[in-house]
């Protein structure tokens, strides 16, 4: 099992390939649309370079529940209702959406990840 | 003008490979007027050679009907200028196929000479957000693989030919009908 060292390395090498950034804007602090400029089409190929890098499968709902988002039960006026965060909490434990759930938009949803999530995303898959 | 960035297919493994060839001419009107006075095949236009290779080698799995686009370029490295004059041959392998999308790695030499490295990404376009989108009217579709020979050297990982998929078949029997 891969120590978080080299969990993070490991990712990071997977970003700056990806997304073209530079080795010092990969902090684990980053989030992955506004700090690194991820766009959608970004992520399939960092979830083809984290599934090759960790011989790991990544279902897309685990990391983009848009099922969650676009769910009429789970969202009102534009926002996650709590029953939409509990959803999201219990299909991502390993995001911290302290942050998000004091306004949770869903437009603000897609910047939600961090470099630190993906990493304890990857974490939980190579356990 | 048609969009043909590779002649013809000279070596087609369904789910695994495909070699295709271009002969960069001085009569390709993308020579001869990317750069006036100093006649060179753009590189854009071989990383299209090589997402049109690619691109089938993924549809070919689903018959044609993939609706596979280009999504990002991953790496384009080039080496030399291809020149009029050059046969470019353009090697892509399937690197791997995830629900969201495909990948591929692929090559280009000119004789022994390695030109580019190129690795592209496609998606597909799903039913939930492309309703009725059709990238290509299927007879004419068919008729451009038909072209691009990909039916004359195409075979199964088994050996035995690819078959021209029924869809195809039909629509190219309703063109000639009307």
């Amino acid at each position: 099992m891969p120590t978080d060292t080299e969990v993070f390395d490991k990712v990071k090498e997977a970003l700056i390939d990806a997304l073209g950034v530079d080795d010092d804007e990969v902090t684990a602090e980053a989030t992955m649309v506004g700090d690194l400029g991820a766009e959608s089409i970004d992520f399939l190929d960092i979830v083809f370079k984290l599934e090759k890098a960790f011989g790991i499968s990544i279902p897309r709902e685990e990391l983009f529940p848009d099922d969650i988002l676009t769910n009429a039960e789970f969202v009102n006026d534009g926002k996650v209702t709590d029953a939409g965060l509990a959803k999201l909490k219990d299909r991502m434990p390993f995001a911290d959406l302290t942050r998000f759930e004091k306004n949770p938009l869903v437009q603000d949803f897609g910047n939600l990840l961090t470099v630190k999530d993906l990493c304890n995303y990857v974490g939980t898959k190579v356990a | 003008m048609r969009w043909f960035w590779v002649d013809r297919f000279t070596e087609f493994i369904s789910g695994q490979r495909a070699t295709a060839v271009k002969s960069v001419s001085l009569a390709d009107e993308v020579t001869d007027d990317y750069s006036p006075g100093r006649p060179y095949y753009p590189s854009s236009m071989i990383v299209e050679g090589m997402a049109q290779a690619g691109g089938l080698l993924i549809d070919q799995l689903s018959d044609f009907s993939g609706r596979v686009v280009l999504a990002k370029i991953q790496k384009s490295e080039f080496f030399f200028e291809a020149l009029p004059g050059d046969l470019l041959t353009f090697n892509v392998e399937l690197d791997d196929i995830l629900d969201m999308g495909s990948f591929v790695k692929g090559t280009v030499h000119r004789g022994d000479e390695l030109q580019a490295n190129i690795d592209l990404m496609f998606a597909r376009l799903t039913d939930e957000r492309f309703v009725n989108v059709q990238l290509f009217e299927p007879a004419e579709f068919c008729r451009m693989i038909r072209l691009l020979k990909l039916f004359d050297v195409g075979v199964n990982q088994d050996g035995t030919p690819i078959s021209i998929p029924e869809h195809m078949l039909e629509a190219e029997k309703a063109w000639l009908l009307t």
